[in-house]
């Protein structure tokens, strides 16, 4: 299971900081987390499928821009709010 | 005596004011959803207790928020406006706020229609909770060149907004985008034709060019819906239907407030009657009260000729901006006008603008007020 990092603003949705999903891809992690948590994925990714201009999502550190990209079961995400003024 | 209900939106969340009968006392309610970026929140009058609220935050995508209870609780769209998926290789815009609500036809409950920026259209059946695009809008023929490039919407992005549904014909719509011009639909949406003839534009720019027109503001007639007022960019506008030539009644403004603004609000009874509230439009377009004196101004004979409503407000040294949504009236008799400004004051008049309260101050900035008479 992939653990998955949710910043405060969407913690209205999951509950809490931290949840645990299933997917191989990063596409497929946060459809995963609509499924569960339903409007959470709009709020992060647009209808063309490309992550929002203020979040930053960050696979075991790395930034990823790239919602293909494979994951593994150990892999942790972090959904960070990027700066965007007051 | 009826009460009313203040539906204001702001940049950091949404406050509902309550008002007694006499508009003597305001009891506050919010904020709800603070820190979102709330661009308009609209009773449906159809049923007098869904709330539909826009919003987005500095991050996170935007979403509807709905309420079944006057704002008691809260539900999110399930399908928020969203433009539909290019195809592969395909570029296609996607929503970044939707900046419009208008309830649907009092024959149609549960449709209502949003405008969003960049510029689209969407359509709800079931009360706001799923949206989907309004495709003969947003996929006609030169509908991306009529919407022109980020330079050629506001400062926040461009938007479609004014969506009107006329009362006598659920068929029969017109919208407004900043840039693109005024447009109608005879067919529920299915085909649409622009009406920007009689319309000024920035000199310099061809009047042709549906990307150059920047209608700020549209409000039909509710006791003349062949009657539309329109507050643009480049004057103050009145179109009486069939004709499809708008006539520009600013002139007849005084010349050192001119007729640029953003809000223009309809009588509810009276179609001779509106109100606008200007800004100085000259050299670097600073958008606050001229001179810094401020003034709403009444026109009671359809544009010939503007008189001056300031009673209540502060005499000088005042900068407000109003927003296009910011300014509404009420259906009473005599019918109560309302507007906020940028600086987070709402102000309400009780007797058609002739005297001026305070509602509120302190607020965010504020980028809609609504009206319910409850």
């Amino acid at each position: 299971m992939t653990r998955v990092f949710i910043p405060s603003v969407l913690r209205s949705y999951t509950g809490s900081g931290e949840v645990t999903t299933k997917g191989n891809t990063l596409d497929e992690v946060l459809t995963d987390l609509d499924r569960r948590f339903p409007g959470l994925r709009f709020r992060i990714v647009d209808e063309q499928d490309r992550i929002r201009r203020h979040i930053r999502v960050f696979v075991n550190g790395q930034q990823t821009v790239d919602l293909d990209c494979r994951l593994a079961a150990s892999d942790e995400i972090h959904i960070v709010l990027a700066l965007s003024g007051g | 005596m009826p009460g009313v209900i203040l539906l204001v939106a702001t940049r950091k969340g949404a406050w509902l004011f309550r008002g007694d009968a006499g508009h003597t006392r305001w009891n506050a309610d919010g904020p709800h959803f603070l820190g979102h970026v709330i661009n308009h929140m609209v009773l449906d009058p159809r049923d007098g207790r869904t709330l539909l609220a826009a919003g987005k935050t500095g991050h996170l995508g935007p979403t509807i928020f709905r309420s079944t209870d006057r704002g008691g609780s809260w539900m999110e769209a399930s399908r928020p406006p969203a433009f539909s998926k290019a195809d592969e290789g395909e570029s296609a815009p996607s929503v970044d706020h939707t900046f419009w609500l208008t309830p649907g036809h009092p024959d149609e409950p549960g449709a209502w229609y949003a405008g969003t920026s960049p510029q689209g259209l969407f359509r709800s059946e079931d009360y706001g909770d799923n949206w989907a695009p309004v495709a003969g809008f947003n996929d006609r023929p030169g509908a991306r060149a009529a919407a022109g490039g980020p330079q050629d919407g506001t400062p926040d992005g461009p938007k479609l907004h004014s969506i009107i549904v006329d009362p006598r014909d659920r068929q029969h719509l017109y919208l407004a985008m900043s840039g693109g011009g005024v447009h109608e639909s005879t067919d529920r949406g299915a085909n649409w034709h622009p009406l920007v003839q009689g319309l000024d534009v920035v000199p310099g720019f061809d009047p042709t060019n549906l990307a150059v027109h920047d209608p700020h503001c549209v409000r039909l007639c509710p006791s003349r819906p062949d009657r539309l007022y329109q507050q643009n960019h480049c004057g103050i506008y009145r179109l009486d239907r069939p004709s499809e030539e708008w006539v520009r009644i600013g002139k007849t403004m005084p010349s050192d407030v001119g007729d640029i603004g953003f809000p223009i609000v309809p009588h509810p009874r009276d179609a001779d009657c509106a109100w606008v509230f200007p800004m100085d439009g000259t050299e670097a377009w600073p958008r606050t009260c001229p001179g810094g004196i401020p003034g709403v101004y009444a026109t009671r004979d359809g544009g010939a000729s503007w008189t001056r409503q300031s009673a209540g407000f502060p005499s000088d040294q005042v900068w407000w901006t109003v927003k296009r949504q910011a300014m509404i009236a009420d259906a009473l008799d005599p019918v109560g006008v309302y507007f906020g400004t940028t600086s987070g004051e709402l102000w309400a008049s009780r007797d058609e603008g002739e005297t001026w309260t305070c509602v509120v101050r302190h607020l965010p900035e504020i980028y809609a007020v609504e009206a319910a008479v409850t």
